[in-house]
């Protein structure tokens, strides 16, 4: 058998199909500019990778994942951007060696918190430390005082719009609404042109193959298990020795770094950072993406997300206006008719028959085998 | 000098218990001892307390005042995981089970083992956790439903498989509200072989309605009423207790 603590046969080849699409026939069937904005979308995947972990499994809905994004995002983005900062880029300024919004908002010296930020090391640490830190002070003042369900989403709602406000508010010291633009290198290596742009999506996609298989595992652990007990009988998980506050603070945690691992791939690939990616808007619509693919499943939740994307550009190019509204009656559709989104409608309808079509080609019936790709269900 | 001449040790030791909501006093200066390997038996009339009791030992509830002593350790100064790593088991009124979980996953969870985030993680199913969940699921008659998702159960195997869970756990003191409560006859005696077999090496504390079932496994009853005891003893002298008669059993 090839089950083992990631995936068990029907997964395997649910990832192995999901790689293909996205390393071969993505790449051969789109140009450079089209291959950047799936780069661009697929950095949502990560948010929504999360949030399968933390709301479908976990039942813990945040409103807030942009927090997470955007910490990744702006770490990310400060380190490309103090590259582009060098003294001969910017010897116009009246201080040279600063980033230019800076220098526009009368700051003369780089703040402390930025020196780190010049040594790539610290960056990538950062980019998983620094939400990551910063969630765990956020589930552990909420959940070890048992706020949960809709107070915690409204809580994570309130953080995101402090956080856009903060960014906006502290120009100087953040860009303010404008984000970080004109990021150019990353250690001296040009990202803006086309092959570069190709490098940097599969580099992505390797990095979200690799938080696939952290959420495969986690899943597959008895920590998966007690993550869908939890979200059924708190108490009983509670009264079963658990601490249900530290398995609430885990999977919040893991779903920020994955965010926060996205917002970072989108600073590379998309090439800026800006607070119109933290706020309140922008982390719905990444609970719209995973619900859209399925909460509950991994795979679901990615296609989710890479479909709702490429309505949004289509659509949006062509009715401007009507997108939002789209947006939010699809997600009404899908939380009325099919809670677990696409993964549901594919777990009930297209998988049976295609077990069925396979049985019918064998010629003697092996009985049905157990693949919905929605179920949690590890193989013993 | 006191040498020869200590005093028993219980197991649990309830004394002068109080807790009050907005002034309601649910449970009021209660105080009980169970004895290593007893099989206590609580009854009364709805509303005396009963529940409530449990829901205080097990950390579910914060006590008002009052101490709660299991095996030396005040529990009510403990959260809820620390107070089952000490050795209480609790069962819940309605069967509380994971309905998307299979009866294999119900009862792995309650495996004592890898509690922490890090052990749940690093947790390997093997040949122990395995063989014990077989042994489990064969007690509570449920060893042929293994991969069943539990939602799929009857009401009175979640009642056997949330007994189940608390057996696995193997804990010193287990506390069962209403085991046989919408049970059919013949599942309420399948019960009662179940919990004359499990009790053994421990002690147990059961909130039961049916007098039938009580007079079956007690040995000593403690009679509530209004947060406080009415009455304590041998079901015989329950029984016969003019005061137990008109409050509850006389009707």
């Amino acid at each position: 058998m090839t089950d083992n603590r990631f995936f068990n046969r029907s997964e395997l080849i649910g990832i192995l199909v999901l790689a293909v699409f996205l390393v071969v026939v993505l790449p051969l069937s789109l140009d450079v500019f089209r291959l950047n904005l799936v780069a661009k979308y697929l950095t949502y995947a990560f948010v929504a990778l999360g949030l399968v972990i933390c709301w479908g499994y976990g039942g813990i809905l945040s409103l807030g994942q942009g927090v997470f994004f955007g910490l990744g995002g702006y770490c990310m983005a400060m380190f490309l951007k103090l590259e582009a900062s060098s003294v001969e880029n910017t010897k116009i300024q009246s201080t040279p060696g600063i980033p230019d919004f800076m220098d526009w908002n009368q700051i003369t010296a780089l703040p402390f918190f930025w020196k780190p930020f010049n040594s790539l090391t610290f960056t990538i640490a950062a980019i998983i430390l620094v939400p990551g830190i910063f969630a765990l002070i956020i589930g552990t003042a909420m959940f070890k005082r048992r706020v949960g369900g809709t107070y915690f989403a409204i809580i994570t709602q309130a953080v995101a719009a402090i956080m856009t406000i903060l960014i906006v508010g502290q120009q100087g010291y953040t860009g303010g609404i404008n984000g970080m633009t004109d990021l150019r290198t990353l250690k001296g290596w040009d990202i803006r042109p086309d092959h570069a742009k190709i490098v940097l999506y599969f580099f992505e996609v390797g990095c979200l193959l690799v938080c696939i298989m952290i959420a495969q595992f986690v899943r597959h652990s008895k920590l998966g298990r007690i993550l869908v007990a939890m979200r059924e009988k708190e108490d009983r998980v509670r009264f079963s020795g658990y601490s249900v506050a530290n398995f609430k603070i885990f999977a919040f945690c893991i779903a920020a770094v994955f965010a926060a691992i996205g917002g970072a791939m989108f600073a590379l690939n998309v090439g800026f950072m800006s607070p119109s990616f933290v706020g309140i808007v922008p982390s719905i619509e990444m609970v719209i993406y995973t619900a859209v693919g399925g909460r509950l499943s991994i795979l679901g939740a990615i296609y989710g997300t890479l479909l709702v994307n490429f309505a949004k550009t289509s659509l949006s190019e062509t009715f401007p206006e009507l997108w939002l509204f789209g947006l939010g009656g699809l997600f009404i559709a899908v939380v009325l008719a099919f809670p677990n989104g696409l993964a549901g409608i594919w777990g009930d309808y297209v998988q049976p028959r295609i077990d069925r079509l396979i049985a019918s080609r064998k010629s003697k019936p092996d009985g049905w085998t157990d693949s919905s790709v929605a179920d949690g269900a590890p193989a013993e | 000098m006191l040498v020869g001449h200590q005093p028993k040790e219980f197991l649990l030791a309830v004394e002068a218990l109080t807790v009050s909501f907005d002034g309601f006093k649910a449970v009021n200066d209660l105080s009980f001892y169970v004895d290593e390997n007893e099989i206590r038996v609580i009854i009364g009339p709805n509303g005396a307390g009963k529940t409530t009791v449990l829901d205080l030992i097990c950390g579910k509830t914060k006590a008002t005042s009052g101490s709660i002593q299991f095996r030396g350790k005040e529990l009510t100064r403990m959260k809820e995981n620390e107070i089952v790593k000490t050795g209480v088991g609790r069962k819940f009124q309605n069967p509380s089970i994971y309905d998307d979980l299979t009866v294999f996953e119900n009862l792995e969870i309650s495996y004592p083992r890898g509690r922490s985030v890090f052990g749940a993680l690093t947790f390997t199913r093997d040949a122990a956790v395995r063989d014990r969940v077989h042994e489990v699921a064969e007690m509570i008659f449920l060893k042929d439903r293994l991969h069943m998702n539990a939602d799929l159960l009857s009401h009175g195997q979640k009642q056997w498989l949330e007994i189940g869970m608390l057996l696995i756990q193997d804990p010193d003191l287990l506390m069962l509200d209403e085991p046989v409560a919408g049970m059919s006859v013949s599942e309420r005696a399948k019960t009662a072989e179940l919990l004359n077999r499990i009790i053994k090496n421990r002690s147990v504390l059961v909130i039961e309605h049916d007098m039938k079932f009580v007079e079956d496994i007690a040995h000593k009853v403690t009679v509530l009423h209004q947060g406080q005891i009415l009455s304590e003893g041998t079901m015989e002298k329950v029984k016969n207790d003019p005061k137990v008669v008109e409050v509850y059993l006389g009707h």
